[in-house]
């Protein structure tokens, strides 16, 4: 409020879009009016509560929760009114909750104390006019100069000002940030002189913003009495808090963002929850309680005055009110009376159910991690949960989204072939030729032949230098070796003498697989990227030559340009420019003579699900590399807009140049990527691959993967299609949609759903970017939404669609569409790569692969997953456990909890309607607590309704339960029945006997309390054997949690009945049990009514069975065949 | 019958440990238990019809019997039932309900006679019996303090806020406290035989083994340990405002009196419906020769102290016998007897089913 208000008032001008930061002495001409900028300090909060405020805020916290705050009111109601039940048998469930939850939290908040105290009160070195002090890290404010020695821990982020490294540069690991390991090389801004006590500079950089990969700032270096140079920096100068530095003895950097303010902080923020849909129906039956509840209450109240109305009834002799009851208001003895029903019946919605439920997912998502057909032996790791919110809805998937590169593929890059002016060029690992070159017929000319000399090399050295490859670093133990070895290693060689042949497997680094695999196919060809050092390439070249490239810019790669290109200035003098990209964005700026020669290899490759890329050079002239030169220093200093400035200057410099080759790396398709595939498709799931890879080669893969079949009908709406007619693309985008439409759609027989029929004609839907971005964002606001419409409706009778040429944020949008149409299914991304973060997120189950691309993907996911193959597990098997188990679980809880209160209701017919509660409060608190929750929780642990190996070899039992099958209003009715049928059992049936209450061969008479805890008795045994009943999975943990409830339960009972209490005002069950059981009648009511009860129970599951085989069964079937066969099934049912 | 079996599974601990060295990587793969890789032996029982048919066949043979047995027991159980109400004028009972006050010193009597068309062979038990009294009233059944009836002598001077408005009287503690103590059953009812040469031979009722033992000795005891001085334990103490002598002076025998006097316990453990009927007194059998009720005339004689007119209530005065299963009771038998045949049935329809579609079903399961 204030701050807003604040704003609103011209506080505007301190919501500048940058800060600036001053280092070293003020500069004197500004010195006057001089503010320093407020800035956080370095304190690291990451702890939510401190001692003090914790008991009150966690609380509020809690009682946020509905259904907490639910519990409170009836609570706070118990006592303040005379209400039927201690307010102690809802209390101590409730603070049973609150507490346990609180201890845990309160725990989780310790150890985040002691985490954040020991960030903040760690010793860091501070230069501070020329002194270095030691200071804790929590003290650093913003423009301190920090120092930092190797392995430690960045305390804040700091802009690298000086390294001991001769090049300027550092290497640091940012595992605790994204948990990519490997060393980055981070860059001092340059012309700072040595002494950095010297140093006057200002620091523009923008306001604190979460995006690790993101900053733009400038620097302003004051030097004595001369002008000051500006210099640009961006994320390669910034060294992120959290990161730790390698490799590199001690560097200084001055703080820019500290505190709260690192970027490390801003990312601490959690994800946003994901809810499942299994909640939102137990809101929903939520919601039909308490309407049940309050329904019951108020017709209660109303019979109650009706009743009270007839003379003699409200009050009779024996039965005579207190004077404060007398005196009450008679409304507000009916608010009252009605509060008091709502106390009574109000265990109808159970707290221990929430309790329950996140016991069951917390340990339910241990069976994940735990399960070791997810470990995969090469990168030693399992899978990983980051939330068990979501383990149903993993048996819920409609929509698989799917990255290809790194997720259907491996992303292990080898290079396959290239082609230099059209001619192909395929290496083989046996080949005699001279180093390892062959040269195959290409298909432009029947004879052998061979580009000159002077192009292989050209390209050869494209591919060296055309990336932003690194030289591994040496391993932990090198190091100790001193400087001069680390040298040696880094640099392979500062002589520039290369001694040894470079080693078979040299170790290279890269942001991306594939510029790995073109710089070693350049090395089978005779060409050795050397390293980089101090800003200067060096190839070994076939000669065994060491050519020396000064790198004078790199046009780094994005995702929408799809190239990069570096300049570079060779040892004679002459600048060249070597590009690489996707022929798409290289096609049309080079010379257009050459393309076509190319353009037949790569449509070749592409073809056979390789990855393409052309490679195409130019020279600069003097002037025109002044001009980029200068265009680039402008816009990489902008503060604003830098992004687009830099694009449009690339843009401007990558024209004109003339290609010379093309490669080809295959990615291999990962382990059972088309089994995989297969029976996702064969559980109903559709599965949308979304790659941002061009067409052919993703079209490839899906026929590899067997997303496509040789029978699908390909519908393709590319921007190829579009370009075929005469027309305006956007007429023609409409044609095709129409036709589409009428073809996937409409075509189809009615009632049919298309994937479950197999002899019918597959279609396959394929669009790209370009294509998406229209149908989307079509000019016509009418038509958008109408395409939107055709578009979904096609997409949704296919069996398979491919988006390919997708920006992240369009993977995003695809998600998001498809997620928010009619039914709203249930999608679920999967990825591995930064790229796929939007989607992942942007899903309701989001799955990270533990890939090569760094963890991005990883820590964003709800679930990590080694391998794509895991996916067919985790769903078909795992997802469709959990559903059953927790839709079981939710169900029953009602049901239970529904014929625990029905009799009570009931009972007030009998009662005058006086809030006279049936059971004991013993038996009240205990019921959902001891004696009936351990079978469930067991039941929703274990329970394998279908054994996993027959989940997993038939697909299509993952149907059964689609669209929230086991938690829709008829089953949910189903129970509910269920429950009403067994409350009324209960008590008509105890009510009858009781038509005559002496039920013993003494003649004694039994009370009401006797009466309560027979039909207590019969409701604990009914309710636990239906359990019973439904377990089809019995391990010794079922047997002793159900058997030992059971006995449990009787234990108790005579326990409580057996002693006078002390504490007790009044001993109602005092021998009530022992008495019961006295009683043949007793015994035989009580087994009549649990038998009548399962009655309808038994018979429902007997009759489904002959007339319709249930899954089960067919299970079965399938599983007695394999089992003829393979004989490798030894826990499944064998017998029928 | 069940179609099961049991899955003795391989338990193949941990074979696949991944090549030699793998010691320090191991506590990162996941354990090969049953339990953590959700393999545990189970036993997996299926619900057909086949494995029903023979349950339901079971209960229908096992429930039926048992049914016929309960009602044939039930039946043979000798009940008579004689409302001394007297809310209509030709009961004798009307005087003495119309002219009832608290006040009046003088109790009125009135004598009902009846016939016994048989002879009641073993022990009779005599109850009576309420309608339309809501012992179970919330306001009613908290309206005691257990720890004053089990002796606590300091809850005897300072009863429980629960027996509010009976709690106190004239500033004196009530002992017993509460309104169930209050309105404790006070009619007297005394049989008579009329013999055929005319005189009239009261028949011996006991007063004691009507309450649960539990409850007269362990729950229900009187202040003051073993002291048989009665008048000074409950020195201090008021009498239940709507009774007419006080708490110790309910029997001469000091085992049967106080807080333990069985007919205060009776009454003081609570009944479950609004009409309802409490244990009074039990006729003893004392020859094995003679029935206990001969068959012939008698007469019920009521000192009729307890107002019901005003709830608009009834009273009943209740002979029976009581077989192994407790009072007579139809219920237990025909439900027994139905559900008995209803599994029986279903056995039959269900057995009809199997065969004639379990065949079909059985092949098109093979065909698929």
């Amino acid at each position: 409020m204030l701050r807003r208000l604040n704003r609103l008032l011209g506080g505007d001008e301190r919501r500048v879009d940058s800060r600036t930061i001053y280092v070293g002495r003020q500069p004197g001409s500004t010195n006057e009016a001089f503010i320093p900028p407020k800035f956080c300090d370095n304190r690291i909060v990451s702890s939510k509560y401190t001692v003090w405020n914790f008991l009150p805020k966690n609380l509020f916290e809690q009682f946020r929760r509905i259904a907490n705050f639910y519990f409170l009111i009836i609570f706070l109601v118990q006592v303040i009114v005379d209400t039927p039940t201690s307010p102690v048998t809802s209390g101590l469930p409730l603070f049973f909750v609150i507490t346990v939850t609180a201890i845990k939290q309160g725990y989780e908040d310790w150890l985040r104390h002691k985490a954040d105290y020991e960030v903040n009160k760690y010793r860091v070195t501070v230069l501070e006019d020329g002194r270095r002090i030691s200071k804790e890290s929590e003290k650093i404010k913003v423009g301190d100069v920090v120092e930092v020695v190797e392995d430690e821990t960045f305390p804040c982020d700091l802009i690298l000002l000086q390294s001991s490294r001769d090049d300027g540069t550092c290497f640091v690991t940012t595992a605790s940030l994204d948990g990519e390991s490997n060393h980055k090389t981070h860059y001092t801004v340059p012309d700072i002189e040595k002494d950095l006590e010297m140093l006057c500079a200002t620091i523009e950089c923008e306001q604190p913003q979460p995006d690790l990969y993101k900053f733009v700032g400038r620097m302003q270096i004051y030097r004595n009495n001369q002008e000051s140079v500006v210099r640009s920096l961006g994320p390669e100068n910034l060294l992120l808090k959290g990161a730790t530095l390698k490799n590199t003895k001690k560097i200084c950097g001055v703080a820019v963002y500290t505190g709260m303010e690192t970027k490390m902080a801003l990312n601490y923020q959690g994800k946003s929850q994901k809810r499942s849909a299994v909640e939102k129906s137990i809101n929903a039956f939520l919601l039909v309680y308490l309407c049940i509840l309050l329904s019951k209450a108020l017709v209660c109240t109303t019979l109650k005055y009706v009743w009270q109305s007839k003379p003699g009834q409200d009050e009779p002799w024996y039965n005579e009110k207190t004077p404060r009851e007398k005196e009450t208001n008679l409304y507000l003895k009916m608010f009252t009376d009605f509060l008091s029903f709502m106390v009574l019946f109000n265990f109808i919605i159970p707290v221990s159910m929430y309790v329950t439920v996140e016991m069951q997912k917390f340990l339910g998502s241990l069976f994940i991690t735990w399960d070791k057909d997810f470990f995969d032996p090469e990168i030693k790791e399992g899978a990983l949960v980051n939330t068990s919110d979501l383990n149903e809805e993993l048996g819920q998937v409609e929509y698989v989204f799917t990255d290809k590169t790194g997720t259907l593929t491996q992303n292990n890059m080898e290079f396959i072939e290239c082609c230099i002016d059209g001619f192909q060029y395929t290496y083989r690992d046996t080949a005699s030729e001279l180093d390892g070159f062959c040269v195959t017929d290409g298909p432009v000319s029947k004879l052998p032949q061979k580009a000159s000399t002077e192009r292989e090399e050209l390209f050869l050295r494209a591919l060296c230098l055309c990336h932003t490859v690194q030289v591994k670093e040496p391993t932990e133990q090198d190091q100790g070796q001193g400087g001069g070895l680390l040298d040696q290693v880094d640099g392979l060689g500062v002589d520039g003498e290369v001694l040894q042949p470079p080693q078979e497997e040299k170790g290279f680094i890269a942001s991306s697989p594939d510029e790995i695999a073109l710089v070693k196919g350049a090395v089978r060809y005779g060409f050795t990227f050397l390293g980089l050092e101090n800003k200067v390439m060096k190839i070994l070249n076939r000669n065994k030559d060491v050519e020396m490239y000064e790198l004078l810019h790199v046009l780094n790669f994005d995702p929408v340009r799809r190239r990069m290109s570096v300049i570079v200035r060779s040892r004679s003098g002459d600048t060249l420019l070597f590009c690489k990209g996707a022929d798409a964005s290289i096609f049309p700026r080079v010379r257009q003579e050459e393309v076509e020669r190319i353009r037949m290899h790569v449509d070749r490759n592409a073809k056979e699900g390789y990855r393409t890329l052309c490679v195409a050079y130019k020279y600069l002239s003097a002037e025109e590399y002044a001009q980029a030169d200068a265009g680039l220093r402008e816009a990489r200093l902008a503060l604003q807009d830098r992004e687009e400035k830099l694009m449009a200057v690339y843009n401007q410099v990558e024209t004109g140049m003339s290609l010379i080759g093309a490669t080809a790396v295959e990615d291999r398709l990962q382990e059972e990527a088309a089994e995989t595939m297969e029976s996702l498709q064969g559980a109903g799931i559709k599965i949308w691959v979304l790659t941002g890879d061009k067409m052919e080669t993703a079209k490839s893969t899906c026929y590899a993967c067997r997303l496509f079949q040789r029978n699908t009908e390909l519908l393709e709406l590319t921007v190829r299609t579009l370009e075929d007619g005469r027309m305006r693309r956007e007429a023609r985008l409409h044609e095709l949609l129409i036709e589409y439409h009428k073809k996937a759609v409409q075509d189809v027989p009615p009632g049919v759903t298309r994937s479950w029929c197999s002899d019918s004609q597959d279609y396959g839907f394929i669009i790209d970017g370009a294509s998406l971005s229209m149908v989307l964002n079509c000019s016509h606001e009418s038509n958008s939404s109408l395409y939107k419409n055709l578009f979904l409706q096609i997409c949704q009778n296919c069996t398979a669609v491919l988006c390919c040429r997708m920006a992240p944020l369009q993977k995003a949008q695809i998600v998001k569409m498809v997620k928010n149409s009619k039914g709203s299914p249930i999608t679920l991304s999967i990825g591995d790569g930064a790229n796929d973060v939007s989607m992942i997120l942007e899903a309701h189950v989001g799955i990270g692969i533990k890939g090569k691309e760094g963890r991005q993907a990883v820590r964003n996911s709800d679930y990590a997953i080694p391998k794509l193959k895991h996916l067919k597990k985790l769903l078909l098997a795992h997802g469709h456990l959990y559903y059953v188990r927790i839709a079981h679980l939710v169900q029953y809880f009602f049901y239970k909890n529904l014929c625990f209160i029905l009799p009570q209701f009931l009972y007030q017919f009998f009662c005058g309607y006086s809030q006279q509660p049936l059971y004991d409060a013993a038996y009240l608190t205990m019921y959902n607590i001891c004696f009936t929750s351990m079978p469930i929780l067991a039941y929703s642990l274990l329970e394998q309704h279908i054994c996993i190996d027959v989940l997993l070899e038939n697909a299509t039992l993952y149907r059964a339960i689609a669209k929230n099958a086991m938690l829709r209003w008829g089953p949910f009715i189903k129970w509910t029945l269920q429950g009403v049928f067994h409350g009324l059992v209960f008590f008509f049936g105890v009510r009858y006997l009781f038509s005559n209450p002496a039920l013993q061969n003494n003649g004694q008479v039994f009370g009401n309390w006797s009466y309560g805890t027979i039909v207590f008795t019969v409701l604990v045994f009914t309710v636990t054997l239906k359990l019973a009943l439904d377990t089809r999975h019995w391990t010794w943990l079922n047997h002793f949690v159900i058997w030992g409830s059971l006995a449990f339960y009787v234990v108790f009972s005579f326990f409580w009945g057996g002693i006078i209490w002390p504490f007790l005002s009044q001993q109602r069950l005092c021998s009530v049990f022992a008495k019961m059981l006295s009683s043949l009648s007793v015994w035989l009511v009580i087994i009549l009514l649990i038998l009548l009860s399962l009655l309808p129970e038994i018979l429902l599951v007997v009759f489904r069975n002959p007339f319709a085989p249930r899954p089960r069964q067919l299970s079965e079937d399938s599983l007695l065949h394999s089992s003829r066969q393979q004989q490798l099934s030894h826990h499944c049912p064998t017998s029928t | 019958m069940m179609a099961s079996s049991y899955n003795a599974k391989d338990e193949d601990g941990n074979i696949t440990v991944s090549g030699p060295g793998g010691g320090a990587l191991r506590s990162k793969k996941p354990e090969n238990t049953a339990f953590k890789q959700q393999r545990l032996p189970a036993w997996q029982p299926i619900l057909t019809a086949g494995t029903v048919l023979p349950a339901f066949f079971g209960i229908g043979l096992f429930f039926i019997p048992i049914g016929i047995g309960l009602y044939v027991t039930s039946n043979n159980i000798k009940e008579l039932e004689i409302d001394y109400t007297g809310s209509d004028m030709s009961s004798p009972c009307f005087n003495c309900s119309q002219s009832f006050s608290w006040n009046s010193t003088k109790p009125c009597t009135c004598t009902i006679p009846f016939h016994l068309d048989q002879p009641y062979d073993s022990n009779v038990f005599m109850y009576y019996g309420l309608s339309n009294f809501y012992q179970n009233h919330r306001r009613y059944v908290k309206s005691r303090d257990d720890s004053q009836l089990n002796g606590d002598s300091g809850s005897l001077m300072k009863p429980s806020k629960e027996c509010e408005p009976y709690a106190y009287f004239e500033k004196k503690p009530i002992a017993p406290c509460g309104a169930i103590a209050n309105s404790m059953f006070n009619d007297t009812l005394e049989l008579f035989y009329n013999n055929p040469n005319g005189t009239k031979v009261k028949i011996p009722l006991t007063s004691t083994g009507i309450a649960w033992w539990t409850d007269k000795h362990v729950k229900f005891r009187n202040p003051g340990g073993s002291n048989p001085n009665f008048t000074a334990v409950f020195q201090g103490t008021a009498k239940p405002v709507n009774w007419r002598r006080p708490v110790y002076e309910l029997d001469s025998d000091p085992e049967n009196n106080g807080f333990i006097n069985e007919d205060f316990i009776v009454w003081m453990r609570t009944a479950a419906l609004p009409t309802f009927r409490k244990l009074y007194r039990i006729i003893q059998k004392k020859d094995d020769l003679l029935p206990t009720l001969p068959r012939g005339s008698y007469t019920l004689e009521v000192v009729y102290n307890y107002p019901v007119r005003s709830f608009e209530g009834r009273k009943r005065m209740i002979l029976s016998t009581i077989s192994w299963m407790g009072g007579k009771n139809p219920f237990l038998g025909i439900a027994y007897i139905t559900v008995g045949s209803v599994c029986f049935f279903l056995g039959v329809i269900l057995l009809i089913i199997h065969h004639k579609y379990g065949n079909r079903s059985n092949s098109a399961d093979i065909s698929s």
